[in-house]
């Protein structure tokens, strides 16, 4: 995608251009999982059941690498000794980049929110595009997760603006997220949340 | 490394090619190059969590390696601290997230014993026959991921696609997929819906009809059998000495079963079953065992549908639930090997201390012994057939 890859465009993107850039990006994601409890097993039934079969939604799981992933999908607790090479693993994930947070632990620490060795939520340390609540969640909740982040990647900007502030690894404020009771915070409330990952 | 890392090997009888590996070692001493460090994890999708292990390699075989845990380490034992009995089931439902239901079970029984209460004969055919549900879909993803691991793809679905059906009756009886919390002390949250008990039947002709399609497929299969057979071998009196319970062991010849030998609890002194023991040891002779072990528990749940009681599933409990002072050790026998609680009491709302004894922490105590020595791509199967969940390793 030579057109995104420096980041910068001269001008605004036909919207024809941009519709069309934004439908090949959403059904092609390659989502790198990094498992780690309970909704690990969830993340494999979605992926590996064939009651749910995510690739029918145009996901492709299991890259060799992160360097080759699109989409990141965190599922299970985060703790602090963990916590070093999630940020590894998201600085290594070519841009532009997505990440799910899946269930309570990674959004907020979920029962082990007085715990001394949890990461009270994985969006202390990466910017987190949609939360899929639950403990763990259905593999249901994680496929409409992913539709909400293909619907968001059909909306995104081309421009530089929206570009330029996916590519510092921040959530673009003017991307709305879908209304569902999926999507927990606000992206103002997130956006003053998170900062840039080098930063 | 020096010979004195690891205990020394005990003497144990090997068909003779069994270890062959290890005399073509005396090449590699001429061609002598230096070691190469691996690091394994800490996320790999064959050690099912975040096992971090670092091995050692001279050319293809493994010199030693060091697991490193702690990566989910969530604090367990001080979090049962600043929690009411309640509470707790639902964090111990986490500790071994596959067989959740069984987590519960010697918790709950903990709780009951200091408090002379004791659950209604109904209750404990449901918790026993929830436990072993638990046990079948544990074990489904084992029968499938294991053959995942030697690169046999099919079986996983197949694994994934039955253990849905498992999943389903969890869920029909307790609203649950995946962590039940349906113990209360003193019995159960509720009673079975209207059907559950002719539909489990059913789904249990299926899933006993897919462990024979897993035998015909995985066991029988001759790619498999050359990557299994004769590797891994853990002698029987060694893995007893490292801890290692459960199937694991079984599948060294040990004789041992908790649900058989231990302290009676639930209805397993009523119930007619065979454990189910293998003489190799081998990663050959786990997956047997766990197979016939998910075809018994299969048997053990029509058996227990037959014999349930009727009448009511809670014992008459106080509803603030204070537990009196004391101390109590229960231990069971879970899908993968013996888990234990220590609680005391100070007769509060929430236990002093509860000290929690998982079987996965003890199974993959031997790694650095069984590891050395063997070829990189027997680590992944080894770590495959030794099914350890890593919340029940670092809690």
């Amino acid at each position: 995608m030579g057109l995104v890859e420096n980041g910068t465009l001269s001008k605004p993107a036909a919207k024809p251009l941009t519709w069309l850039l934004n439908y090949s990006r959403k059904y092609s994601l390659w989502m790198f999982q990094w498992g780690l409890a309970c909704c690990a097993i969830e993340m494999a039934a979605a992926l590996a059941g064939p009651r749910y079969d995510m690739m029918r939604l145009g996901v492709i799981p299991f890259p060799a690498s992160p360097r080759q992933a699109d989409l990141v999908v965190i599922s299970g607790t985060v703790t602090d000794k963990m916590a070093p090479a999630i940020k590894r693993l998201y600085e290594q994930i070519p841009d532009p980049k997505y990440v799910i947070s899946m269930g309570s632990c990674s959004n907020c620490g979920g029962p082990y929110w007085d715990s001394y060795s949890v990461t009270k939520g994985v969006d202390q340390i990466i910017p987190v595009d949609v939360y899929v609540p639950g403990c763990p969640p259905r593999p249901e909740a994680l496929l409409q997760g992913i539709v909400m982040l293909q619907e968001r990647i059909q909306n995104e900007g081309l421009g530089n603006d929206e570009l330029a502030a996916r590519w510092r690894g921040e959530v673009p404020g003017d991307v709305a997220m879908v209304s569902t009771p999926v999507a927990l915070p606000s992206p103002k409330a997130r956006a003053s949340k998170v900062g840039a990952p080098d930063a | 490394m020096s010979s004195t890392d690891n205990p020394p090997m005990p003497e144990i009888q090997l068909e003779p090619g069994a270890l062959r590996h290890l005399a073509e070692a005396q090449v590699n001493v001429e061609l002598d190059t230096g070691d190469m460090i691996l690091n394994l994890g800490p996320q790999h999708p064959a050690t099912h969590g975040t096992l971090r292990l670092v091995v050692r390699l001279d050319g293809e075989r493994v010199v030693s390696a060091d697991p490193v845990i702690g990566y989910m380490h969530r604090g367990y034992e001080k979090l049962a601290e600043y929690r009411t009995y309640p509470q707790i089931t639902t964090l111990v439902n986490r500790i071994d997230w596959l067989s959740s239901f069984a987590n519960e079970v010697p918790f709950v029984d903990a709780a009951e014993r200091l408090m002379c209460v004791e659950a209604p004969p109904r209750a404990q055919y449901i918790r026993t026959v929830l436990t072993e549900l638990s046990r079948i879909s544990t074990f489904y993803l084992f029968l499938g991921e294991m053959a995942l691991q030697v690169g046999a793809l099919t079986p996983a679905f197949y694994g994934f696609r039955d253990r849905e059906y498992v999943l389903n009756l969890i869920e029909g009886a307790t609203g649950g997929r995946f962590h039940p919390n349906f113990n209360r002390i003193g019995g159960l949250k509720d009673d079975l819906p209207w059907g559950w008990i002719s539909e489990t039947r059913e789904v249990m002709k299926k899933m006993l009809d897919g462990c024979d399609e897993f035998e015909d497929l995985v066991a029988g299969n001759e790619i498999f059998q050359a990557r299994t057979r004769s590797i891994g071998i853990v002698p029987g009196e060694l893995g007893a000495a490292y801890g290692m319970s459960g199937s694991n062991l079984r599948a060294s010849g040990v004789d041992w079963d908790l649900r058989r030998d231990g302290r009676p609890y639930l209805v397993y002194p009523e119930l007619d079953f065979k454990v189910w023991t293998h003489p190799d040891g081998d990663s050959y002779a786990r997956y047997w065992v766990r197979l016939q072990e998910t075809r018994e528990s299969c048997r053990m749940v029509l058996q227990l549908l037959d014999q349930m009681p009727s009448g009511p599933i809670t014992a008459k409990v106080p509803r603030i639930i204070k537990v009196p002072a004391g101390e109590v050790w229960t231990e069971v026998e879970n899908p993968l090997g013996q888990m234990g609680y220590y609680v005391v009491s100070k007769g509060a709302t929430g236990p002093f201390r509860v000290k929690i004894r998982s079987a996965s922490f003890s199974n993959v105590s031997i790694m650095p012994w069984l590891l050395r020595g063997v070829y990189v791509p027997d680590v992944i199967t080894i770590l495959a057939s030794l099914y350890f969940i890593l919340g029940d390793i670092d809690r």
